[in-house]
This record gives C-alpha cells, structure tokens and sequence, in this order.
C-alpha cells in the first residue's frame, strides 16, 4: 500500500539495487539476472518456452539468479530476445534448446555464448545491447521501461521513479501548474492530429460541466503501427499515471481505456496494472494522502478503424455502434455523457509522467521548433530490422531506414516510405533527408499519424498500394455521409480500372477531383483523410499511374492483369 | 450417449446470465457482454443476440446493430481452426494476399467460408500489431508469423496433428457439441 511519497521512496530504495544494475550497461560481471522478453513478437517466437527452461535450468544449477520477463525491446525479428545482467548482454534468437548451454557457460561459466550474440554480416559479434546499431541510433525516453521492467509488478515501475511524477504533482502543484508545465513542453498529441496536448486540457479544465472524463485512446486502428500496444504490453503503469495526472489537472475522477480487443496481452496487462494501482491505493479515494480521487476502467474495441476519432469512439465506449459526429462540439466541451472529456492517446499520456518528473525545459530541448520530445516508429515493410524504434522528433527518414532499419533487403532500391497509414501519404526516396516532425511531413503532403512507417521498394505498386489503403478506408467508412460512402468506393473503381488494364487517361482527373471533394465535404476524419494517398501518389509517382493508363504496364509486376 | 444433453449449454447461459448482471447498464457494457456470449458460444447466433437483447433490457436490433458493425463480432458459425490471415499494411506489402490465396487453395473455401467438415474457416483479420513478423497468421488465438505461401501447408498439417492428438484422447462426453445445439438457448 502505498500512502505516501515517502512509502513510493522505500520501494524505490529497497529495489533501487536490482534496477541500477539494469541500467549501467557494459561491464561484465557474475550475472545475478536474466531477462526475457514477453512481447507478442518475441512470444510468437516461443519466448514463454524459453522463460520456463532457464528458470528450470537455473532451479536445477541452484543458481543465485532472478529470471524477470519484461516487455518489447522492439527489435522483434529477433526474438525471443533474452538479456543478461550485469552488463546487458543481448541474446538474439534463444530457443528453448539452447538455454541448457546459456545456463552453463555463461551463467555459471562467466563466458558469454558468442553464436547467440547479434552479428553483423562479416562483423564481429556484439556483446551489449547499447552497441547493437538498431539501439544505437534511438533515444529511448517513453519506452525506456519496456523491455527493462517486469510490466506485472507495480513495484519494478515504482523504482524505475514510478508514480513519482504523481506524487510531487499532488504535493506540489495546483491544476492550473500542470497544465501550463504540460503546455510549456510542447508536447502534442501522438495520435495523429498533433493538437497541444496543455492546449485540450486547458479547454477541459475551463468547462463548468461536471463531472469530467479522461479517457485513453488505446484504439490503435492503423495497420502497420503498434507503439501503443508496446507501451500497453511493457509499461502499462505509465499510461495510468499519465491519466491520473490529467485527471488531476482537469478535475476529473473517472478514467476510461478504450482498448482494442485484437491487443489481449495488452488488455490483460492492463487489467493487472489497474488491480495493482487500485490495492496499492495510487486508484481509488485519497490517493498519496491527498484529497484526490480518480479511478480507470477498460472498455473493449471490437475492430473498427472509424473508432479511432475521437466522437466515434465516445459512442462505441457507450456500447453502441461507433458512428462519428460532427465537432463542434469536441469531445473538451461535450463528450462521455454530454460532459466535458478529455482523449489522449496511449504514446501522448505516457509522456505525462516523464515532463511532469524531468521538466518542461528538458522535453522542450529535444526536437524542432514546433515538435517536441520524441516520437515512436514503428518500421515495418520492406526493411532489414523490422521493429519499433524511439528517435528524437526531426530525426530524418534517411536515420531510420538505413541506419536503424539496416536498409532495404536484398539490395533492392527503396522506392517510398509510406507514413500515417490509411490517412497518410508517402515520402518519395528522394526526400528521405527531410527531417520528421508533424509540420514537414505536411509539407510533404502526408502526416503524421500515429507513426506507422512502411518502407517500400521497387517490387512494390504504388497504384496498387493506392487501391490497398482506399479499399480498407472503403470497408471501414460507417456510412453515415455520402462523400465518404459513395466516393471512396468510386474512387476504389477508378483504381481498379487503372490497375486491370481498362482505364483512359480522363480516369486521371476524375481520381483527382473526387479526391478533392471527398476530402472536402466527408463527415470525419476517416473520409477526410482517406484521399491523402491518392493526391500524395499522384503527385511523386504520377508516371507510374500513367505507365499502367498508356503502355498497359505495371513497372512493379505486381497487376497480374498487367503482366504479359 | 445423448448428442443433445444440454448441460454445457446451460451451463454457458448461466455464465453469460452472471456477466449481463455485471455489465448491463454499465456503458461499454454490451461490447463486453458480446465479447463473452462469443468466447462461450463460438459465434453470435440470432438466438443468442435475442436472449441478450431480453435479459438486457435492449432492443434486438440494437444489439444486431452493434454485433454486425464490428469486425471482431461473427454471426455464422466458425470452423474448430479459425485461421484469420492478416492484411494489415506490413502483411500486404509482404505478399499476405499470395498467402490468402494458398489457404484458400488447400482449404478448397473461399475468405470468410467454413469446410464443410467444421473444421477449418479462413478470414482475413485487421492489423494484429505484429508487424516485424509479416505475413501473420492467426489460428484461434495463436500467432504464426513469417507465413510465407510455402508454410501454409504447415500450419494446416499442425492443425490436423493437434486434431489427431485429440481425436485418441476423447471420450464421448468431451464430443464437440453440434452446431444447432451450440446455438440453441437454454430449454424451458
């Protein structure tokens, strides 16, 4: 139970010990403790298998060694991933039936296992993790927790400085103090919109209806991101102290995630960190000694992108069908029962903490003038390390896919990375160098998003992506307005045309126009931005539309009707 | 033995009747309480939405409403394997259809078909978050990845062997119950 700043300091000393050697890497020494990682890439690796054997192999040995399962390291086309400490030495690839030879020889021996160590082709092999070149690059602030900490054991996130960020919050700051710290640091929403996160909670604050509502978007409906349910899976208690800051900060006592049911370890991980909090007494009434009270709940998702906006996923937490309304009124002003609501994404309200622990001055020093702190990628296509990666914002695309992603397979030319998934748009390989942050990317005629990045190379079609991303937007509209109903499905019909071989070069413009309008005049979001990859294709890769219009020719050989 | 005894039946309607009781009214609930009826009964069947939409109180068609609108929500029967081949972004762009089309190749049915045998139905999923690992594939809860055209028949001689294992090891009261009967509501 923790009643006071002073019982969260007890926790962090008595298990100060067992972290730090966590956190200094580099140094060899008797290994005392083994980590494997739990994350869905790592556990569809077989890493649970693994987990068992070397706390078996380590009983058997009567072995002075703790075995702790964390969350994603990120790097998941390598799993199952287990590291040693002290030192943090990173093994790659461990199956079940090469822990008998980790256990001997390195646990017991004191010799790393040198073929089970990350290698570069005609390189070396690396012995810690903080030289493996896909960490090296990364600055990892929000997920510094996943794959260092237990993410079921509210007390490994207590020492890692867990909750203290609520703590001095509740001690030291009124509401008011929150909100202008939270809006000095910049910080600004990581779902997709980039709205100022203090900006929201401000507008939320000054509302005079009560009671209010947090509520975490954990809806992660673009396909190709998975940030969130990293966080979700690796350090789910950062989430709810993020939510009970905001909730502090607006004067709310009631917290809401919605949750997608397609993440069940992340939901099931969630539901223990929320039993966790509320019998340590940090959910509930009079957290800390303070006169605060603020309690969280899940809601499922049930699978639909539309969801992800904000008026949709209001009603679909009420238990209806998830149909979007128009704003205003947002969600700030009139959202869960007509009161005013707060939504902030699961990456955005991570952030919380650490701003409120290490200041606004130290988050507003990383990144560009507009975009603070860093942002998380997910990388996934046609690269060389697929995974999840945390770089500073301006960051440019060229550091991500070659230096952290390993570049594309197979020596083949990069064509594109695809960023924002279904309401995003591409980069064109020549504009890797353009640092990344919401306002460039715009620029460029795509967004943000919520950080999904698809790498793709010249097997891809960038028509026939086209038609993937308007097809998905299609099947996902609700239907409740025409533009967005009717004119995507037309301009999926346009695509198909050019795509099979049939379509006349008037096709074109048509494609164009239609894309304006339903950008223009759709209802939500979804429609709204479902044209971005239409415009942002036929702006950089217009020849490619053309060479399918005029010589009946896919460049990629991906149109089988098309191929001669 | 009786095919159609009805005690696992009843049993899940008295689960399903405890978790109304906690989730009705509560906002979200319905989305839980679906959830539940899915996990017990396999699918939601018109039977089963009715005996929700009386003991909840709401409308049946709010409750097809909202069974329909979602696509984690099934309302025909699945086969015992339920393999949901995933067509995010990163699956696509990795071949996921050539993937598809192989399963529908081995299977002999087409996306969102059961055999006729009830063993397998093939879906195509939503985005399942495991990206580094595509093409992925899921079989009721599991998660294949790297599923490359050449490794379906592997997941579905997996299946078969599972199947097989389990075949020596039942006793006629474990019987899969049959698809009417899974649907039926309890008896009077």
């Amino acid at each position: 139970m923790y009643r006071s700043a002073a019982d969260l300091n007890a926790t962090k000393e008595r298990l100060r010990p067992v972290l730090e050697e966590r956190l200094q890497e580099g140094q060899l020494g008797r290994p005392t403790q083994v980590l494997v990682c739990t994350g869905v890439g790592c556990i569809s690796a077989g890493s649970q298998e693994v987990l068992a054997a070397l706390k078996r192999a380590i009983k058997d040995h009567g072995l002075d060694v703790t075995v702790t399962h964390t969350g994603c390291h990120g790097y998941c086309k390598m799993g199952p991933l287990v590291v040693v400490y002290p030192g943090g030495v990173f093994y790659r690839h461990v199956t079940p039936d090469e822990v008998p030879r980790l256990v001997q020889q390195h646990l017991v021996g004191g010799e790393p296992v040198q073929d089970l160590l990350y290698r570069e082709p005609g390189r070396n092999p690396v012995l810690f993790a903080r030289d493996v070149p896909f960490f090296r690059k990364q600055k990892r602030i929000v997920l510094a927790n996943a794959g260092l900490i237990n993410p079921e054991n509210i007390d490994e996130y207590v020492a890692h400085d867990g909750y203290a960020a609520l703590a001095r919050v509740l001690a030291e700051y009124s509401p008011e103090e929150v909100i202008d710290v939270v809006t000095r640091s910049g910080l600004r929403g990581r779902g997709g919109a980039g709205f100022l996160t203090g900006k929201k909670w401000a507008f939320a604050r000054a509302a005079e209806a009560h009671p209010k509502y947090i509520v975490c978007n954990a809806d992660e409906g673009d396909p190709g991101a998975f940030m969130d349910r990293a966080i979700l899976e690796g350090d789910p208690h950062a989430v709810l102290e993020g939510m009970l800051i905001a909730g502090y900060a607006v004067g709310a006592s009631e917290g809401w995630i919605y949750v997608r049911a397609e993440y069940p370890l992340a939901v099931r991980r969630l539901e223990i960190a929320v039993r966790q909090a509320r019998q340590a007494g940090l959910l509930g009434k009079n957290i800390l000694g303070s006169k605060f009270d603020f309690d969280i709940d899940l809601c499922l998702g049930a699978g639909a992108f539309v969801c992800g906006e904000e008026t949709a996923l209001l009603r679909s937490a009420m238990g209806e069908r998830g149909e979007p309304r128009p704003r205003p009124p947002y969600p700030a002003e009139a959202g869960l029962y007509g009161k005013p609501t707060i939504i902030n994404n699961v990456e955005t309200l991570a952030n919380i903490p650490l701003i409120l622990r290490r200041g606004w001055e130290w988050f507003a020093g990383i990144g560009t003038e507009r975009s603070k702190g860093t942002k998380i990628f997910s990388i996934a296509g046609q690269i060389n390390n697929t995974g999840l990666i945390e770089v500073p914002m301006g960051t440019s695309m060229r550091t991500i896919v070659y230096d952290i992603g390993g570049g594309v397979p197979a020596g083949r030319r990069l064509k594109a990375v695809q960023t924002g998934g279904p309401s995003g748009g591409c980069v064109p390989a020549d504009l890797l160098d353009v640092p990344i942050d919401y306002e460039s990317l715009a620029d460029l005629g795509t967004i943000m998003g919520s950080g999904g990045l698809i790498v793709l190379d010249e097997t891809n079609c960038m028509v026939d992506i086209t038609k993937f991303y308007l097809t998905f937007a299609g099947e996902e509209s609700c239907g409740q307005c025409t533009p967005c109903r009717v004119g995507i499905h037309r301009m999926v019909e346009i695509l198909e045309r050019i795509t099979s071989g049939r379509a006349q070069e008037e096709d074109l413009r048509e494609l164009e126009d239609l894309a304006h309008d339903v950008r223009e005049t759709s209802l939500c979001g979804l429609g709204q931005t479902a044209p971005n990859v239409v415009l942002s294709t036929l702006r950089y890769f217009r020849s490619e539309y053309l060479a399918h219009i005029r010589d009946r020719r896919c460049p990629a050989g991906v149109c089988k009707p098309l191929l001669h | 033995m009786d095919r159609r005894r009805p005690s696992g039946q009843e049993r899940n309607y008295l689960i399903l009747d405890k978790f109304i009781e906690r989730y009705r009214g509560r906002p979200g609930g319905l989305v839980r309480i679906l959830f539940k009826a899915q996990e017990l009964f396999g699918y939601l069947s018109p039977e089963v939405q009715t005996y929700v939409a009386e003991k909840t109180g709401l409308p049946a068609s709010h409750i097809y409403g909202v069974a329909t609108f979602y696509s984690r929500f099934i309302t025909e029967p699945p086969g015992k394997y339920s393999i949901g081949v995933c067509t995010g972004t990163a699956c696509y762009v990795k071949n996921a259809q050539a993937v598809l089309d192989r399963f529908q190749a081995a299977l002999g049915v087409k996306e969102g078909e059961t055999t006729p045998d009830g063993m397998f139905s093939l879906r195509t999923t939503r985005c399942v978050g495991a990206c580094s690992l595509a093409p992925v594939v899921t079989v009721n809860d599991d998660m294949v990845g790297e599923v490359t055209p050449d490794k379906v028949a592997d997941v579905i001689r997996r299946c078969r062997e599972a199947e097989a294992e389990e075949e020596t090891e039942r006793v006629p009261e474990r019987r899969r119950p049959e698809r009417d009967e899974r649907a039926a509501p309890p008896g009077p």
